[in-house]
């Protein structure tokens, strides 16, 4: 399989770190070597975060992501801060309701779908995120929906069990959305 | 063979502990070592066991220091600053022959440093945990499964050797997640017995007295000889390190924990471009794996050493080495993380002969010592 150099990037309580574990758990479930590296420096403090995610056949070196083939912005200042890193072909979804922009670049693949609109039109406050990987998922088959559901299984913390299908929900809906193509490349 | 998990290195590391047997934990607060105490905290009262945060650092490790006394597993976390505030400690340890686990998840220094991660502790651990003659064991994982591997580790040949054990871990390797398989858990009745231990016993043997002052200089210069030659046994047969494509290799990159990860990258690079450069990683930095390197020093064109220091270990490098074939050094400090590009630079002007050490400055290489560039 592929291997895949995952960014995702946005403020903290956008649950930009939940939905990188979910991505590599599903690298796990699907017998795949990953890693998951959160920003724990004093950006934290100032309001953003951002996640490397590293999924591979073979040992991971380094598991900073510092080149994405994949970048998920789920606001405006992540958005600026790494496009220009994302590598030529790659892969760049952002939340529309966020991100209100169309890519100056002609050499990757991009969706803006409206993900906390969307969350929030469906009972789904606050898996905006979610929504994203269900996205990414239908962009680039880095998984499967079976995988990530039983990844979203594994990351739900136990004390919050109802939230596993909230989950679950979120993954489809961003997979079966269809993206308008308003942005002209 | 258990199920894989996904979890940080800081929390691998301390479930590990646990199932090693250990259940008394102490330590103080500091960012990037926060969620192995975190993760004690939580689990220590559900196991019987104990977890304190004492008013100090000086406070946690002398802590240890009882507990250890009193014959049980115990451990204390901490990073860069907070384990500089423990020397004391820990030479109270090494001179009372006392084992311990002391987990460093170092970050940037000196002083206050920064958060970031960082290897400019490898002076510290592995030539001066305190004052006087004394070492312990350290430990350099490279990944998750290695944080939690070498708990079991430390612990085991600390008790064989009575001596502290380290754990030299850093920001990157304790925050990151990768797939773990957790050991089979023992508890601490599965220990043996230490016969040492100043415990309880009734009156039914003779008491122990654990304490690292001899006021005679002879008994002093004996216990520390005594101790030397026990070194001198670790030294020839506890030596780790993981070699990678050495095989027909003449460059050799020497690196370990989070910067033997880049380095793997970066050889990887470069063998697609003919260059045949394979990695020693020590897995123990004290005793340092000398023989790993000597073993390769026939076939050495040149070594390169990748550290995230201004360039410390390369110096055991060039003790070995001693003169035969170039020695390099490049690194980046401060908490800033060498890219594969770089690296793989490095090792490309190693390998067309240039002799360097070299330190990224204000996006410019210079020169740290002598040498062409």
């Amino acid at each position: 399989m592929q291997n895949y150099n995952i960014m995702l990037a946005g403020f903290g309580g956008q649950g930009i770190l939940f939905a990188g574990k979910v991505i590599a758990y599903s690298g796990l479930i699907d017998g795949r070597e990953l890693s998951w590296l959160p920003s724990y420096g004093p950006e934290m403090r100032g309001g953003t975060a951002n996640c490397s995610v590293c999924l591979a056949d073979e040992p991971i070196g380094s598991p900073l992501v510092l080149a994405p083939d994949i970048l998920i912005a789920m606001n405006l200042p992540s958005y600026e801060r790494f496009i220009g890193d994302v590598v030529s072909g790659g892969t760049v979804i952002v939340d529309r309701t966020m991100v209100d922009v169309c890519p100056t670049r002609h050499d990757i693949q991009f969706s803006a779908l409206p993900a906390t609109q969307l969350a929030e039109d469906n009972g789904l406050k606050g898996l905006a995120n979610i929504i994203l990987v269900g996205r990414l998922l239908r962009m680039t088959g880095f998984s499967t929906l079976e995988s990530l559901n039983i990844a979203v299984e594994k990351s739900v913390p136990a004390s919050k069990p109802q939230m596993v299908e909230f989950n679950k929900q979120a993954l489809t809906l961003g997979y079966e959305f269809l993206d308008p193509k308003e942005c002209e490349l | 063979m258990s199920e894989k998990v996904l979890m940080k290195g800081n929390e691998a590391l301390a479930e590990a502990a646990i199932r090693a047997g250990c259940r008394h934990f102490f330590g103080y607060p500091i960012t990037p070592q926060t969620e192995l105490a975190a993760y004690m905290a939580k689990r220590m009262p559900k196991i019987g066991g104990v977890y304190l945060q004492a008013e100090s650092e000086v406070a946690a490790i002398n802590m240890v220091y009882g507990a250890s006394a009193a014959g049980v597993r115990v451990m204390t976390s901490s990073s860069s600053p907070g384990i500089s505030l423990k020397a004391e400690g820990i030479s109270y340890l090494i001179g009372a022959d006392l084992p311990a686990l002391i987990v460093n998840v170092q970050r940037g220094a000196p002083g206050l440093g920064g958060i970031q991660p960082s290897q400019a502790d490898y002076w510290m651990a592995t030539r001066a945990n305190g004052h006087g003659d004394g070492h312990v064991l350290v430990f350099a994982p490279s990944t998750v499964q290695e944080m939690c591997d070498y708990a079991s580790l430390a612990f085991a040949l600390g008790d064989k050797y009575r001596m502290p054990a380290m754990i030299l871990a850093d920001g990157l390797l304790g925050q990151m997640m990768e797939p773990v398989e957790l050991p089979e858990a023992i508890t601490p009745e599965d220990l043996p017995l230490k016969p040492w231990a100043a415990c309880g016993h009734k009156n039914r043997r003779e008491h122990n007295t654990v304490n690292s002052l001899f006021l005679v200089a002879q008994e002093l210069e004996d216990s520390v000889i005594e101790r030397e030659q026990r070194y001198a046994k670790i030294k020839a047969e506890e030596q780790r390190a993981e070699l990678v494509l050495t095989d027909d290799a003449d460059i050799i990159v020497v690196a370990f924990g989070a910067a033997a990860r880049i380095a793997r990258s970066a050889i990887k690079l470069v063998r697609e471009q003919g260059i045949k450069a394979g990695l020693v990683r020590p897995i123990t930095l004290w005793p340092y794996p000398k023989d790993s390197i000597a073993n390769l020093l026939p076939q050495a064109k040149a070594f390169l050493t990748v550290e995230l220091s201004c360039g410390q270990m390369v110096e055991d490098v060039r003790l070995t080495v001693n003169g035969k074939v170039p020695v390099n050094f490049f690194g980046h400090t401060g908490g800033i993380v060498p890219t594969p590009a770089e690296v793989a630079e490095a090792i490309r002007m190693t390998d067309k002969g240039e002799q360097f050490s070299l330190l990224p400055y204000k996006s410019k290489l210079i020169a740290t010592e002598g040498g062409p560039k």
